[in-house]
């Protein structure tokens, strides 16, 4: 307790004289004339495959194609089919496995192809992460131009976790060459529902 | 010269001419994706603006938002401990550890721990850490530092990564595509990642409003490793407070556009609980940062968002590598954080620096890099530290210059001189070293002058080389 109340005395000893906040005018900044358009524009560039859908109907096919292929896919959604109330309490051990995840996101963004989804949305957090390909459902509405509007749009303290994500994991760590799949998803693919 | 210098150091990179050649053309590549990324935004520099504002208020106002931030975290269940230096620091992490009884456990990229040493701190209690951002697991199993707070590996080839892959993990030898490295390293580490039960990570920004955290990675490994955990632990200087989520808005759009010129980093975690039957730390350093906040000339930089586009734009940089700066955190932020630390031992940092001012051009919070290093050497001097380190460091830009082969992809030395020593273009001798030895000269219209002109030669120079 002793470093706390020592540093937060040297704060108030050493911290200069008060500066205002700037006043921040979000209604200035870019907006695109085709949000969607510019969305998967921004996709493309992070690496992400883009379907367009008309309704959770194309979903449930594509899902039960992927089942009878054999695969092992978790869904968090409901509109697709029933969703394991144990998967919150899977462990990463449990979870190594997982090739396919389905997980809607709540907000996307036009200017750089992040969808945002929390934990409510993912079930359990490792999942975005430990499956091997990741799709991503978002609804046309729910598109909008940069961060700001996205920030206003979410309430990041309405739980315990929640992540922008654009695009499959990636590297350039070894002499700068981009590797898909570092230690998330290899492949993301992002169903815009129209 | 017991003390290793940058000017010393820097000839040992500069030795291998292809090496350095590769460094300094891949550097400026990615300062180019940076400079598209950001035309792409027409308010760029408003965001700018606001951002460095954002920040200096929260640095005016910095102990009211660090106990804001603690007593939401707390009301999140997250546990809030306070470290006044390095060695604090390490003994709290090491307190968290040792109840858990966990004695293996992963770790994302934290230039904070690199700064307290942490590995080294928990390896001698016995303790296995694996540093899992590839770059910085590459420097781990190698025994090095970081040379590149973004790019920790930047100093090294995919053959030397084939190399050490071979030996520590027995990747075929000669396998140098970097597609089969990292998809070796990738095997191996999630296995790690599965057992691993106690994850450290650091922190992009902390938000007081919410009492969350929130971290940037691409590569997935802080939300691998923290999500499979029982225990997370995440440290933060004092500095990485922001006040709103809002405000988070600005420096998201800022930070990768300025670090790789990727719009966005692939993941944006925000922690804003521990998960149901996890426990989360916050530790909060200072470290030397209270020290900085209190000087009138260095303050900005505790601003740093450790984007590190003011080392991709640096000539001195790009030319001599990380390693040379002898510290944790190089490049031209680091001349300005590493003296405050110890002025001794880093008194040469500030002078490894041309003064052409493009690091303040791209620093995305405004901090104004440059003039910070020329007070530094101002103050360097007066304090008598100076020594050797000035003349030293000229005669290694002079010999850089003086070695051909360093420019061989240009054929044209006069050109390449003006993109990388502006200055020795115009005055055949430094100016402002020698204008330094005669205190009666007038200093301020001189420096004034000086800096004018840099930037001027820096833009022309740069419009030609975009065009
Ligand atoms: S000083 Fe500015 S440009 Fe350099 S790393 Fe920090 S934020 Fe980035």
């Amino acid at each position: 307790m002793n470093s706390r109340s020592n540093i937060l005395k040297k704060i108030a000893e050493n911290k200069p004289a008060s500066e205002s906040l700037p006043v921040l005018r979000f209604d200035d900044t870019i907006h695109y004339a085709d949000k969607q358009a510019q969305f998967i524009k921004a996709l493309q560039n992070v690496v992400a495959e883009v379907l367009e859908f008309y309704g959770y109907a194309a979903i449930n096919t594509l899902y039960k194609n992927l089942q009878a292929a054999g695969k092992k896919i978790v869904n968090t959604i409901p509109e697709i089919d029933d969703v394991n109330n144990q998967l919150p309490s899977l462990s990463a051990e449990n979870l190594a496995g997982v090739e396919i995840a389905f997980i809607k996101g709540l907000v996307a963004v036009a200017e750089n192809g992040a969808v945002w989804v929390t934990e409510e949305q993912m079930q359990n957090r490792l999942l975005p992460f430990i499956c091997e390909h990741l799709y991503l459902v978002i609804e046309r509405e729910n598109i909008v131009d940069t961060m700001h509007q996205a920030y206003q749009k979410i309430d990041t303290a309405a739980s315990g976790f929640g992540v922008f994500i654009a695009g499959p994991s990636k590297t350039a760590d070894i002499e700068q060459s981009l590797v898909i799949g570092a230690h998330g998803p290899k492949k993301t693919t992002i169903i815009i529902i129209n | 010269m017991g003390k290793p210098v940058h000017s010393i150091l820097s000839k040992n990179f500069i030795a291998d001419n292809d090496r350095t050649d590769w460094h300094d053309e891949t550097l400026w590549m990615v300062r180019k994706k940076r400079d598209y990324a950001s035309s792409q935004i027409p308010e760029w520099e408003t965001l700018r603006q606001w951002a460095s504002q954002i920040k200096a208020h929260t640095l005016s106002n910095l102990d009211h938002y660090l106990t804001v931030f603690e007593k939401n975290a707390n009301a999140n269940g997250i546990q809030v401990h306070w470290a006044a230096n390095a060695a604090e620091h390490n003994e709290i992490i090491y307190g968290i550890i040792k109840q858990t009884g966990i004695s293996s456990m992963v770790k994302s990229k934290s230039m904070l721990t690199e700064e307290c040493h942490l590995n080294e701190y928990l390896q001698d209690k016995g303790l296995q850490v694996t540093d899992t951002d590839l770059g910085e697991w590459i420097i781990q199993l190698r025994k090095e530092h970081p040379s590149h707070i973004v790019l920790p590996a930047i100093h090294l080839k995919k053959k030397d990564v084939s190399d050490t892959f071979h030996q520590h993990i027995q990747t075929e030898k000669n396998n140098n595509d970097p597609k089969y490295l990292t998809t070796a390293a990738r095997h191996h580490l999630r296995n790690i990642f599965i057992k691993s039960k106690l994850a450290i990570t650091g922190v992009n920004f902390a938000i007081a409003e919410t009492g969350g955290i929130v971290i940037c990675t691409n590569e997935g490994n802080a939300d691998m490793g923290v999500h499979g955990a029982a225990v997370h632990i995440a440290c933060m200087g004092i500095e990485k407070i922001i006040p709103e989520t809002l405000h988070l808005s600005i420096f998201l759009r800022l930070l990768a556009r300025s670090a790789t010129g990727q719009a966005i980093t692939t993941y944006s975690s925000h922690f804003t609980s521990p998960r149901k039957g996890q426990q989360m730390h916050i530790v909060i350093v200072d470290n030397g940062r209270t020290r900085l906040l209190g000087n009138n000339n260095f303050r900005n930089s505790l601003k740093c968002i450790r984007c590190a586009a003011c080392f991709n734009t640096c000539p001195v940089y790009r030319k001599t590598g990380g390693h040379s700066y002898h510290s944790i955190v190089a490049g031209p932020i680091g001349s300005i954080l590493n003296p405050n630390t110890d002025i001794k031992a880093n008194a040469d940092l500030p002078f490894a620096c041309t003064l052409c001012g493009s690091c303040s051009n791209v620093c995305p919070v405004k901090i104004d890099i440059h003039n910070q290093l020329w007070i530094w050497r101002q103050q360097i001097s007066k304090e008598g530290y100076a020594g050797k380190t000035k003349s030293l460091s000229m005669k290694v830009m002079a010999y850089i210059l003086s070695h051909p082969n360093v420019y061989r992809f240009s054929g044209n030395v006069f050109r390449m001189t003006l993109k990388y020593f502006p200055f020795i273009v115009k005055n055949k001798l430094n100016p402002w070293y020698r204008q330094r030895e005669m205190p009666e000269a007038p200093k301020k219209s001189f420096r004034q002058w000086y800096i004018q002109k840099q930037k001027s030669e820096f833009k022309k120079q740069h419009i030609k080389k975009d065009s």
